[in-house]
């Protein structure tokens, strides 16, 4: 039996979403990203929406996400996604922007930025991928770099005293009353890719549906600067970032007004 | 004939965009610019016109707002003071490096740093020679009246969609603060979204539709060639506005041997100065720069062929005058006055100043 007589439609069971293009991805092997994209590519295609999502890429790895999802994106600013994204979605209601960003992105520079964005309710979608590392810059310490965790800038881990703690920025977002939907997923095996796109899909939902903010933390590998394996950096992130990033849902309701928000009388 | 009506500076830039059909404004509150966006969400314009309206919770996050939405095409603006505007450097630059077009309002305070809150020109050079990191220009209007608030919004807007470039009304809180009379601008509708499409889907990232490319706005471009070419292509635009929309107000250079030339609140005072000179058998004239970039170097070279002297009188440390000198060149002598700190001199003591250093000089 040849190969082309294995390949045809009928035997078809996956194929790459049309929303990605042929364009060969920069990422190193056993990065995350690529998976993560091809997923947004697909529950983008699936929902239906490619003719109305606007995504906004971050800078770090991940700064040229536009070259692989055939949808229009906009480049922003270290940390500013969140506030582009408000600005296109402001503006354009009838509009789905989403922004995708890395933990030195999301977590450090741009704190304040997505912070605000969440806590306003903005319709938006966030992608938050978070290897605990700089990928782009050479492997610095990233705000979510675990304690211990030897770096380009923490030779000899990240020590609590000098570099204060990992931050569990996806727990304080799910605090606040403008977000509507907060997990935590990872893409290192199939039944994790499966359970990340069913969270992806019901984020971009959420977006159409007008609940607020939805967030999609995915524990993400970073195999060139931990040093490690593809292999070996999927075990280093169940053994080390689970038990501190612990996967699941952090929050899944609509857009809640507690009575603790009821708004003054005039 | 438009509405009539006595109005402050800062309000009649927020009556002006809502008549001109801005689609968004994002700010965050700065004395003294604060009653721009204090009026529009008075006027509630969301209910009038559709314009949206919001306050950010930094300059930072303001300007980067205003990004995403000049990326979707639409016609936006922010407005803020001196350190605000430093804040939004980073994000003008990448509005530049992606050829957006935007508006922002300066209201001028005195600095550096917190410095004061009273009126001052200090960001000049913040202003025309870039302000963030990377080559670029803004293009920069200078009001010298509540009027003029109110004619350059909408004069900025155009420039702006025509350059794909962030334009500036570059005031300070003399003009902000001030009331005068002003003749209102009849309102212009909003862009419908075919209008949109049809003079910015080339670029606009609203949407791939299936009958057109995605749209990729950014600044970023790591092959160094293509970068150079992108780099070209900016320097030539800058080029094209300095042939093209230079804008500036001669009083009374006609037959003068001394020439002021001051922009903004600073040419109110001189034109005073210009009155009371001549009274004393002074022939003084005043050269008020309209755009601060494009500079009018021109008009100020050919007065150079026939004055005895220039006096750039500007609420700074001297930065304007540079440009005078460079337009003018050697032969002909070109002083600088000013008062800083938010202290806005008076008509005489610009020709006390003239005086000393021009005329007995």
């Amino acid at each position: 039996m040849n190969l082309t007589d294995i390949i045809k439609p009928g035997n078809l069971v996956y194929t790459k979403p049309k929303l990605l293009t042929e364009k060969t991805m920069h990422y190193c092997p056993g990065c995350s990203h690529g998976v993560v994209h091809r997923l947004l590519a697909e529950v983008i295609e699936d929902l239906g929406i490619e003719e109305k999502t606007i995504g906004i890429s971050p800078v770090g790895c991940a700064v040229f996400a536009y070259n692989y999802i055939d949808i229009d994106w906009v480049e922003a600013a270290h940390g500013r996604a969140p506030a582009v994204a408000t600005g296109i979605s402001r503006t354009n209601p009838d509009k789905i922007v989403f922004t995708y960003q890395g933990d030195g992105d999301l977590a450090s520079i741009g704190a304040g930025e997505i912070m605000h964005a969440c806590n306003r309710g903005e319709d938006i979608v966030v992608i938050f991928i978070n290897n605990a590392i700089y990928g782009m810059t050479g492997g610095q310490m990233a705000p979510t770099t675990l304690l211990g965790q030897k770096t380009a800038t923490t030779p000899n881990g990240r020590d609590a005293g000098r570099n204060g703690y990992p931050l569990k920025i996806t727990e304080l977002i799910a605090q606040l009353p403008g977000t509507s939907y907060v997990t935590r997923q990872s893409v290192q095996t199939p039944a994790a890719i499966r359970k990340c796109k069913k969270a992806i899909t019901k984020a971009f939902q959420a977006a159409l549906d007008k609940k607020g903010t939805s967030f999609v933390e995915v524990v993400s590998t970073c195999s060139s600067n931990w040093k490690l394996t593809p292999e070996k950096s999927n075990e280093w992130m169940e053994q080390n970032m689970f038990p501190f990033y612990v996967p699941g849902d952090l929050k899944d309701s609509s857009k809640s007004d507690p009575e603790s928000y009821a708004p003054l009388k005039n | 004939m438009g509405e009539l009506r006595l109005m402050k500076g800062n309000e009649v830039i927020a009556e002006a965009a809502i008549r001109c059909g801005c689609d968004g404004y994002f700010g965050y509150p700065i004395t003294p610019q604060s009653e721009i966006m204090e009026t529009l969400m008075e006027r509630e314009p969301w209910n009038e016109t559709g314009m949206v309206v919001l306050q950010a919770e930094s300059e930072i996050a303001s300007i980067n707002m205003v990004y995403g939405a000049a990326a979707s095409g639409k016609k936006v603006m922010t407005s803020s003071s001196s350190p605000g505007i430093s804040l939004m450097a980073e994000g003008i630059s990448y509005l530049a490096g992606a050829e957006l077009p935007c508006m922002i309002v300066n209201v001028q305070r005195g600095g550096p740093g917190l410095g004061t809150i009273q009126p001052s020109q200090a960001d000049y050079f913040q202003s025309t020679k870039g302000g963030g990191h990377g080559d670029y220009r803004l293009i920069v209007l200078a009001p010298s009246s509540v009027q003029e608030m109110n004619d350059f919004v909408d004069l900025a807007f155009k420039l702006a969609f025509k350059y794909r470039n962030p334009a500036m009304i570059l005031a300070d809180g003399a003009i902000g603060q001030m009331m005068e009379k002003v003749v209102l601008a009849d309102y212009i509708p909003r862009r419908t979204t075919e209008e949109l499409n049809e003079t910015c889907g080339s670029w606009a990232t609203n949407g791939r539709k299936s009958n057109r490319h995605q749209n990729i706005v950014t600044s970023l471009e790591l092959n160094s060639e293509k970068m150079e070419a992108n780099n070209i292509r900016f320097q030539e635009k800058y080029a094209r506005m300095e042939a093209e929309e230079v804008l500036y107000e001669e009083i009374q250079c006609d037959d003068a041997e001394y020439i002021l030339v001051a922009f903004g609140s600073s040419a109110r005072i001189c034109q005073k100065s210009v009155d009371m000179a001549r009274e004393e058998g002074i022939k003084l004239g005043l050269l008020r720069p309209i755009t601060l970039f494009p500079f009018p170097k021109n008009p100020i070279a050919a007065l150079a062929k026939r004055v005895k002297g220039f006096l750039v009188v500007e609420t700074n440390a001297g930065q304007m005058v540079e440009d005078v000198q460079l337009a003018v060149g050697s032969g002909v002598p070109v002083k600088y006055f000013g008062r800083m700190g938010g202290i806005i001199p008076g008509p005489s003591e610009v020709i006390e100043a003239l005086e000393q250093k021009l005329i007995g000089g």
